[in-house]
């Protein structure tokens, strides 16, 4: 039955496809290379975020901290920038304590064997709280002088490109060979299918699910450093929002299952167009803040209503660990 | 009386005024004692006042918490804080716990103009005075010190309307979150602006969240769709500096006028005025507001008033920082510098 084979996937492409004609028939200015431009440039930093999030998620976990990486280590860049340190020493900090973080939830999830939502919902708060109390001195972090010529990786642009598009579709590259091209990844989707059964073929499950929250702990700290030179300062505030939800909701919308081993940074891609196109969309349409929550609601909805209507749950689909 | 008397009567009391001058070298040395300082050092030795704001860490509540304490301390009050971090039954407990505790006077900045209402009421009933800071709740309190926001939007977008003679006439409107009462009033200011002056489009008017990123995808968004765009009108520094990183990325500084207000403090206000970022920041100076509180605190404990008795409110005068004053020393502050 053909049916059956429309997945989430083709769904969201469907709704994608649906929105994007729409709103290229109806509304003056959507379809222009520079809206285009700025819809992909506005929703970059979520899509890199969407990356860090699937690979975890492939291999079967969840990282609710991505937020506080995307906020803490950029922050103490600018604030330390701002105290007098020079750029690469601050940056070599952060990434220092980015990778740190990586490793410390990793071995907290694959050695400890805490379950990754509560040892990453911990951590992202122990990261915030840190930050907060120790490394800033205002949750804002503006700009300063010393950061000259670093807000090109937010701002600038390359062939008449901004900078945050390339940059994800840089992202989207790294993350696509290392899944699809490299050993390690075929070992995540083998860990997200059945861990047991990767184990027992031999595959190092353990320091593979490091690698995952490590790599996932660094593109959130590059996400965070795009945001900051996007916008000129660091709100940390940010990890009070509910930016974790879209994260997951681009992942999951996009079509990688919570239950993993499933999907790849093209759902990450799909996720993040069709979000950017109704952001975009509702915004020309100077759609009011609750109807624009009003009409995320339904799409997801129809979204998740016509998957399970398309591809029903049963026993022999159901994975152990599905939620 | 005759003229001579009158003058007689003047000589007279010059004379005795003379004569007070001179004997009064003499008893000053013995001292004068001031009657109403010893009652008014009593009524403020060893009293607590409570400091509830929507969360610490930045620019505003840090800065009110420094003055305050600054202005209070020497006097032996004692300055607490509880922190709700942006949770408002955090917030809401952490003022039921004071109502038992008893302060002198609890300072509270309302998440919004319904939640601590009631119990703001029943904390005047049992005889602690209460101070609002810029956001004010539905019930009047002892004292409400901040900013008119009615008067920080008319301000904004009397500033806007000015920048866009003559020109294209169409300005965005870049809201705070909905649920914020601040954001409403203000939004109303503006409003009052805009129904006087028909040749002002409105392209947009959207809600950014306080979120410097979010503010500036709309931003950009509408600047795409409308490159002759005159003015926007922000509501607070702190996430417009997204605003006005999408303005500067679309090369138009110095052609689209960004009114916005805040606190004043120095990185965030002056320092980006400055640089061309904001053409308007309308400060409501957070060191001025938190001297405000602390003379309030000062007046009501030594005036022996029952809080609830009498109700108050100071309106903060704003400073309108543009590139005339933005150098100048006294229209920003700094934090390390409260805090010292």
């Amino acid at each position: 039955m053909a049916l059956r084979r429309i997945n989430q996937q083709g769904i969201v492409l469907g709704i994608f496809a649906v929105m994007f004609v729409a709103f290229t028939a109806f509304l003056p200015g959507f379809f222009t290379t520079a809206n285009m431009l700025t819809l992909l440039q506005n929703v970059s930093v979520l899509g890199i975020l969407g990356l860090a999030m699937a690979i975890v998620v492939i291999g079967r976990g969840i990282d609710i901290s991505l937020i506080a990486v995307l906020a803490v280590p950029p922050g103490l860049v600018l604030q330390m920038v701002q105290d007098g340190s020079s750029l690469p020493v601050a940056l070599s900090v952060a990434l220092l304590l980015s990778l740190a973080f990586g490793l410390f939830n990793g071995w907290l999830i694959a050695y400890a064997e805490v379950p990754a939502l509560f040892t990453t919902l911990a951590s992202g708060l122990f990261l915030a709280g840190f930050g907060q109390a120790a490394l800033f001195k205002l949750d804002v972090v503006q700009w300063s002088p010393g950061l000259q010529g670093f807000e090109w990786l937010g701002q600038g642009q390359l062939l008449g490109i901004p900078m945050p598009i390339i940059v994800f579709a840089l992202a989207c590259g790294l993350v696509a060979f290392l899944l699809r091209s490299t050993r390690p990844g075929a070992y995540i989707y083998a860990i997200g299918d059945n861990p047991n059964t990767a184990r027992v073929t031999g595959v190092p499950t353990r320091p593979i699910i490091v690698l995952q929250f490590v790599l996932a702990a660094l593109i959130g700290c590059f996400a965070g450093l795009v945001m900051a030179a996007s916008v000129n300062s660091m709100p940390t505030r940010i990890f009070n929002s509910t930016m974790i939800y879209d994260v997951i909701l681009v992942v999951v919308l996009g079509g990688i299952g919570l239950s993993g081993g499933r999907g790849g940074v093209l759902n990450v891609v799909i996720g993040t167009l069709l979000i950017g196109t109704m952001l975009n969309g509702m915004t020309i349409m100077d759609v009011s803040y609750s109807g624009q929550n009003l009409v995320k609601g339904v799409v997801l909805l129809v979204a998740v209503i016509a998957d399970s209507f398309l591809n029903p749950r049963n026993e022999e689909t159901a994975q152990q660990g599905d939620i | 009386m005759s003229t001579a008397m009158k003058r007689a009567v003047a000589r007279v009391i010059l004379a005795g005024a003379a004569v007070a001058a001179l004997a009064l070298p003499a008893r000053a040395q013995q001292g004068l004692d001031e009657p109403f300082q010893a009652p008014f050092k009593a009524a403020l030795a060893g009293k607590t006042v409570a400091y509830v704001p929507v969360a610490m860490n930045f620019d505003l509540t840090e800065g009110w918490f420094a003055g305050v304490k600054k202005e209070l301390e020497p006097y032996g009050m004692k300055v607490i804080v509880r922190d709700p971090n942006w949770s408002t039954s955090a917030g809401a407990q952490a003022v039921t716990t004071l109502i038992s505790e008893k302060p002198a006077a609890i300072i509270i900045h309302n998440p919004d103009v319904q939640t601590y209402a009631k119990l703001l009421q029943r904390a005047e009933k049992e005889g602690i005075f209460i101070i609002q800071i810029n956001m004010g709740s539905v019930y009047r309190s002892s004292a409400f010190v901040g900013a008119n926001w009615i008067e920080v939007g008319e301000r904004a977008a009397e500033a806007v309307v000015k920048a866009c003679e003559g020109k294209s006439g169409k300005v965005a409107i870049m809201q705070g979150a909905l649920s914020a009462a601040t954001s409403a009033y203000t939004l109303k200011g503006v409003e009052n602006v805009l129904a006087k002056h028909s040749n002002i489009k409105v392209v947009s008017s959207q809600a950014a969240d306080w979120d410097a990123a979010k503010a500036k995808a709309i931003t950009q968004t509408v600047l795409k769709q409308n490159p002759d765009l005159c003015g926007i009108v922000g509501f607070w520094d702190g996430m417009d500096i997204g605003t006005a990183a999408a303005v500067k990325e679309a090369g138009l500084t110095g052609k689209v006028f960004l009114a916005t207000s805040g606190g004043g403090e120095r990185k965030g206000a002056c320092e980006l005025v400055k640089s061309g970022a904001f053409d308007l920041n309308l400060s409501y100076d957070v060191p001025i507001q938190a001297a405000d509180m602390a003379a309030m605190i000062k007046w009501l404990l030594s005036s022996g008033a029952k809080p609830g008795d009498i109700k108050g409110s100071i309106y903060t005068t704003l400073i309108p920082i543009t590139k005339d004053n933005a150098d100048s020393s006294t229209a920003c502050w700094n934090l390390s510098d409260l805090k010292k």
